[in-house]
């Protein structure tokens, strides 16, 4: 019974928030209600005994995915007012209301006339008789230092590689930043005219690239 | 519901008394404070700087990468805390694997430090 209750005051958290991503007319709103979404699917994992996923929802995905995407989103310059009317691709909403129609019928299809439930008949912990009584972080742990050792490493490569694919854009956008707002006061920085001619670190390149990025940015404040 | 998902239920109710506590303490000095505002105290930075501009401005790309760092180290303690927990039952295994891990990961962060990403100024 108690089970039911918090399930509904979950499913409600997360439907209301939903529903303000999709609703939101500012994008920074609909990234807190993307929070909202995101803390209502961390209450649902605690009701299925999965407290540490439930920790790593709020953890990562409450905390910095969603962090990630207003940056994105500031980035991309909120106080640039969007004009809705315009379609950049054409057809995309029809489409948008085709395939949305088509996942809420198969869910739909999928939940009510399943036999075993959406999930199937047997619960994980009955699947594994070795798995009773731990926790859901020691069946984590033992998958991931088992049977996905290597997924494990290559998760480390990946997100090395994410870092480094971070750095390296946000660098040269920085300098095509630089160039494109270069104003004739500052054209005395002869390293910055060749894009991309000077790879090499020097701590002068650095300086320079940052005060031409603080120039970029307080124009685009004042316009 | 579990004993685990009822000790949830104590949580919640220390957050709520937390809440109520500081409404009733900040109400109650709403209630015993004398209130005279006038147009100076009103002001968002009393005998400070205006304000200018809209506030919803375009933020700097190097906070980007400031952004994505974290999501990268959050990641990793998220893969350390299951490996953290039984610590004894994967042994020289875990151990090795996990320095192979934080290592891969760190070629990232030197990279990002030689780059000068980290420094600000």
């Amino acid at each position: 019974m108690s089970e039911e209750i918090v399930f509904i005051i979950s499913a409600v958290i997360v439907l209301v928030g939903a529903l303000g991503v999709v609703l939101s007319r500012n994008p920074v709103h609909s990234a807190l209600f993307l929070i909202q979404t995101l803390m209502g699917v961390a209450l649902l994992f605690l009701i299925e005994d999965a407290h540490f996923l439930a920790a790593v929802q709020v953890v990562v995905y409450a905390g910095a995915i969603v962090i990630l995407f207003l940056f994105v989103i500031m980035l991309l310059g909120v106080d640039k007012a969007e004009e809705l009317g315009i379609d950049p691709i054409g057809g995309q909403r029809e489409l948008a209301l085709v395939v949305g129609a088509s996942i809420a019928a198969l869910t739909i299809v999928t939940v009510g006339w399943s036999v075993d439930g959406a999930t199937g008949s047997a619960p994980a912990s009955a699947e594994n008789a070795l798995d009773n009584g731990l926790t859901d972080i020691e069946r984590i742990g033992r998958v991931l230092f088992t049977d996905y050792a290597f997924g494990f490493e290559i998760t480390a490569a990946l997100l090395t590689i994410a870092v480094i694919g971070a750095v390296v854009l946000t660098r040269s956008i920085r300098r095509e930043d630089v160039l494109a707002d270069l104003e004739p006061a500052s054209l005395e920085l002869p390293s910055l005219a060749p894009a991309g001619a000077n790879d090499e670190d020097t701590p002068h390149d650095g300086d320079s690239g940052n005060s031409g990025a603080e120039v970029s940015s307080e124009g685009n404040r004042e316009s | 519901m579990s004993d685990y998902l009822r000790s949830y239920l104590t949580v919640g109710i220390f957050g709520l008394v937390g809440v109520a506590l500081v409404g009733v303490f900040l109400g109650l000095g709403r209630i015993l404070r004398p209130d005279h505002p006038n147009l100076a105290k009103n002001e968002a930075y009393e005998s400070g700087v205006e304000p200018t501009g809209d506030m919803w401005s375009q933020a700097n790309i190097r906070y980007y990468v400031f952004a994505l760092l974290f999501v990268m180290f959050d990641v990793e303690a998220v893969f350390i805390f299951p490996w953290a927990a039984r610590l004894e039952a994967y042994e020289v295994f875990g151990l090795i694997e996990m320095a192979i891990f934080i290592f891969i990961l760190l070629l990232g962060l030197i990279y990002a430090w030689r780059k000068g990403v980290l420094k600000w100024v």
